[in-house]
């Protein structure tokens, strides 16, 4: 019972990413990619995830502290890669902030850079916060599940 | 791949290179659910040391737009030109500028991340197509390179000119080579028209830089030809053209390696004499004024002498300054002894060099032609910087952008100014300013060789090489004391026009031509800044040095690995030898390895240098492959002055 709450809670969940716009298709490309042989897959890809969006969320940092003297090109390029790596997991919303600090950083607007970027972090932030939820529970219906195979 | 090659698409060896580890893992797996056997890499460099290791090991590649130790453009262009695998494009971001670029350096594809199976399942379209438009290609496994014979033939029509150059020159070389080469059986027999059923040989790019990854594979010492031809594997090339071209590029290698140590001592020592060297312009074809402010020994340091270098003319000893600068400062005079006979060499070689006079042409516009550096970065219209910059500094080659090339060196009009004014460390390859019309040359060039579609800018690869053909030396000879023989320079100049340099020129139409972009210049563009820029220079001929070793890939890349070795001996040879404009080639070619390493970033020029006669187009291989895969080559510029920097090419 509890096993099947799980993990039609976990569907739900899943779900609501989706309608939020938190997510799109590449999320589900990742699952399907998803198999035997790689059973964590989409959870490791999302760690690996995590840490190079700190990586790059602190270098982008550093570089905005430079408030007037902003090396464009720079962030451009940082950010390009943050991007890549959000596309990559379907990180719909963080890609679309993303996508919006590299117009601001293009027309050279220090106040769109310095504001959408932290637009980016608060989306970036919140998506971890709901997919490491959601993992932890996949985790235990994945565990209760295989308890019960077990058996 | 040979046993999945009937199961193609199934076991596709696909290399894969992203500086972002969640998209090289998604996307390595990715592609491993489409079968396809995947190697992955999060770093440039790495992909390029493992694609030429052995080039037959993938059959596509793709890669990132964006990553923080090279262009992913010009890893595109370097793995066209090196290894001509196709190459597939990736980025997070589609604007059609950056895909227009991503064509331009010759990718194949270009997706947008996040990438799809979907779209993955179809990539291998572009190897089935890569082979089928070649028709020598006969093993449908074996590299792609079609595109090399295309080139390569379109490359003969064109160069023809040079053909008989090179056949010439090879002969004279052969009388004058006390190389150790092993196979001089009939290294010149294919000399002679009657005895080959096949038309002369143009050593495109492409086919060079087979040659030399052959050769490098093989180990210099133990390169013969029936070997390099079997490794090279291309097709209508007997043994004696490849003996013939061993001849030449070991020559070259020694003249490099000669020229890297002068053009180090020259560009000290022209430190001291900024006029002197201009003296060396004395070729009438020079803008003698430019010359002759360069004292000889100053060769490099003249450069510096806007006057005299501007562009046009650029005084021969341009040469020297290439990579001269830095060395220079230093050395002391002895660099200078060359000086006086560079004089004569450079009007000769700025007559003759019709490419590498590119400087003059670059000046004049961004001349493509001329500047075989390729990178030069910066705006290479100026051509060769050099008139403007120059400052009394030696004009060290420093690609890096702002420094007008150095060309001043040697007559061989190698005066690669590198003007990279505010651009890219461009190569200056000022080649001897002499001749604006040489460079010309140089765009008319077009090298078809190197797929001017890449040559957007970046051209750092192709371009390298073909600036410093065309160049004919005339830096080489500068150098040496030995005052190459103009005459020699000059011939080969021409040819070099006709040569994969004239090539460059197009390729460089695209931006200025010496356009270097600090990356690229590495192999090329040795002179960048001059003096002034020293610093950036040096900046940017590391960049450059880092680039063009990258780009070096063009020629095979073969050069910077077996070039250490060569260079050394080079440079004895330099000593002695001096300036033959096609020893220069090689031996620029060298040198620049050697330079690069030793000297600062500038020197680039160096390998260009040779590239002046035959070998000016085995140097401009050379060169451009030295451009790529010297990461140091800056220093060329002051070594590389004397060699045959043929074009001026800078390394």
């Amino acid at each position: 019972m509890e096993k099947n709450q799980s993990r039609m809670q976990l569907v739900a969940m899943k779900q609501s990413f989706f309608d939020q716009g938190l997510l799109d298709e590449q999320f589900i490309q990742l699952e399907e990619l998803q198999d035997d042989v790689n059973p964590n897959f989409v959870e490791e890809i999302v760690i690996l995830y995590y840490g190079d969006s700190l990586r790059l969320i602190s270098s982008i940092e550093q570089a905005l502290k430079e408030r007037n003297l902003l090396d464009f090109n720079k962030l451009d390029t940082l950010m390009h890669q943050f991007t890549g790596s959000s596309s990559s997991i379907g990180a719909k919303k963080v890609k679309a902030e993303c996508n919006l600090f590299r117009e601001y950083c293009r027309a050279g607007n220090i106040e769109g850079c310095m504001k959408s970027f932290q637009q980016c972090k608060k989306e970036y932030a919140s998506l971890r916060k709901k997919l490491e939820a959601y993992f932890q529970l996949a985790r235990q219906v994945g565990s209760s599940e295989a308890a019960c195979r077990s058996k | 791949m040979d046993d999945s090659g009937d199961r193609f698409p199934i076991g596709m060896r696909v290399l894969a290179v992203d500086d972002d580890p969640t998209c090289l893992l998604v996307l390595e797996t990715l592609l491993r659910r489409c079968q396809y056997h995947v190697t992955t890499t999060s770093q440039a460099r790495t992909a390029l040391t493992m694609l030429r290791e052995n080039k037959d090991k993938f059959d596509l590649v793709i890669s990132d737009v964006h990553m923080p130790d090279m262009d992913g453009f010009k890893l595109l262009e370097l793995v066209g030109l090196e290894m001509d695998l196709p190459v597939i494009m990736l980025s997070a971001y589609g604007d059609t500028k950056l895909v227009m670029k991503g064509i331009s350096h010759g990718a194949c594809d270009y997706l947008l991340k996040p990438v799809r199976l979907e779209e993955l399942k179809n990539i291998w379209q572009h190897v089935i197509r890569k082979k089928k438009s070649d028709p020598k290609e006969k093993n449908k496994t074996s590299k792609l390179d079609k595109t090399t014979s295309e080139s390569g033939s379109g490359l003969r029509s064109a160069g023809a000119e040079n053909s008989d150059e090179n056949g010439k020159l090879t002969k004279k070389r052969k009388d004058q080579d006390e190389d150790e080469d092993e196979d001089k059986e009939n290294g010149n027999d294919n000399e002679d028209p009657s005895a080959q059923k096949k038309p002369r040989v143009v050593w495109s790019v492409e086919l060079h830089r087979k040659f030399v990854a052959a050769v490098n594979q093989l180990g210099i010492e133990k390169a013969v030809p029936k070997k390099i031809l079997d490794m090279m594997n291309v097709e209508n090339i007997t043994r004696e053209n490849v003996a013939s071209h061993l001849q030449k590029y070991r020559l070259y290698l020694k003249r490099i390696s000669c020229v890297a140590n002068q053009q180090a001592s020259m560009v000290a020592a022209l430190g001291s004499a900024d006029q002197s060297y201009l003296r060396m312009g004395g070729s009438g074809h020079f803008h003698n004024n430019a010359f002759r402010s360069f004292s000889p020994n100053g060769i490099i340091s003249n450069l510096n002498t806007p006057t005299g270098l501007n562009g046009h003319g650029f005084s021969p000893s341009g040469l020297l300054q290439l990579g001269q600068s830095q060395s220079f400062n230093n050395s002391s005079n002895d660099q200078l002894k060359f000086q006086p006979t560079i004089t004569p060499v450079n009007q000769n070689i700025l007559q003759g060099m019709p490419m590498s006079i590119g400087f003059d042409h670059l000046q004049n516009n961004s001349s493509k032609g001329v500047f075989p550096v390729q990178n030069l970065n910066t705006d290479v219209k100026p051509t060769f910087p050099i008139p403007n910059r120059f400052p009394d500094q030696i004009p060290k080659v420093t690609t890096s952008s702002s420094h007008p090339p150095s060309l001043g060196i040697s007559n061989n009009g190698l005066m690669l100014e590198t003007h990279t004014e505010g651009k890219h460390g461009g190569i200056g390859i000022g080649y001897g300013s002499s001749s604006s019309s040489v460079s010309s040359r140089h765009s008319d060039f077009s090298f078809s060789m190197l797929d001017q579609g890449r040559h957007s800018d970046n051209w750092s690869s192709v371009v390298p090489l073909s600036g410093i053909q065309t160049n004919s030396f005339p830096s080489s000879d500068c150098f040496r004391q030995t005052a190459i023989p103009p005459s020699d320079n000059m011939a080969s100049l021409p040819l070099q026009a006709g040569y994969p340099g004239g090539s460059l020129a197009d390729v460089h139409s695209q931006g200025s031509v010496f356009t270097n972009s600090p990356e690229y210049i590495n192999g090329n563009l040795p002179f960048q800044g001059w003096e002034d820029r020293n610093q950036d220079a040096t900046y940017h001929s590391n960049i450059t040095y880092g680039s063009i070793n990258s780009l070096a890939p063009v020629n095979g890349a073969v050069v910077p690995r077996g070039q250490t070795t060569s260079n050394s001996t080079l440079h004895r040879n330099l000593d002695t030898k001096f300036c033959d404009p096609r020893q220069m080639k090689h031996a620029g070619f060298a040198d620049l390895t050697e330079c690069s390493s030793s000297r600062q970033p500038r020197v680039n020029i160096v390998s260009q240098q040779k590239f002046s006669n035959n070998l000016g187009s085995l140097e401009y291989l050379a060169s451009s492959m030295m451009e790529q895969e010297q990461d140091k080559m800056k220093l060329l510029g002051g070594d590389f002055i004397c060699d045959s920097y043929s074009g001026g090419v800078s390394l």
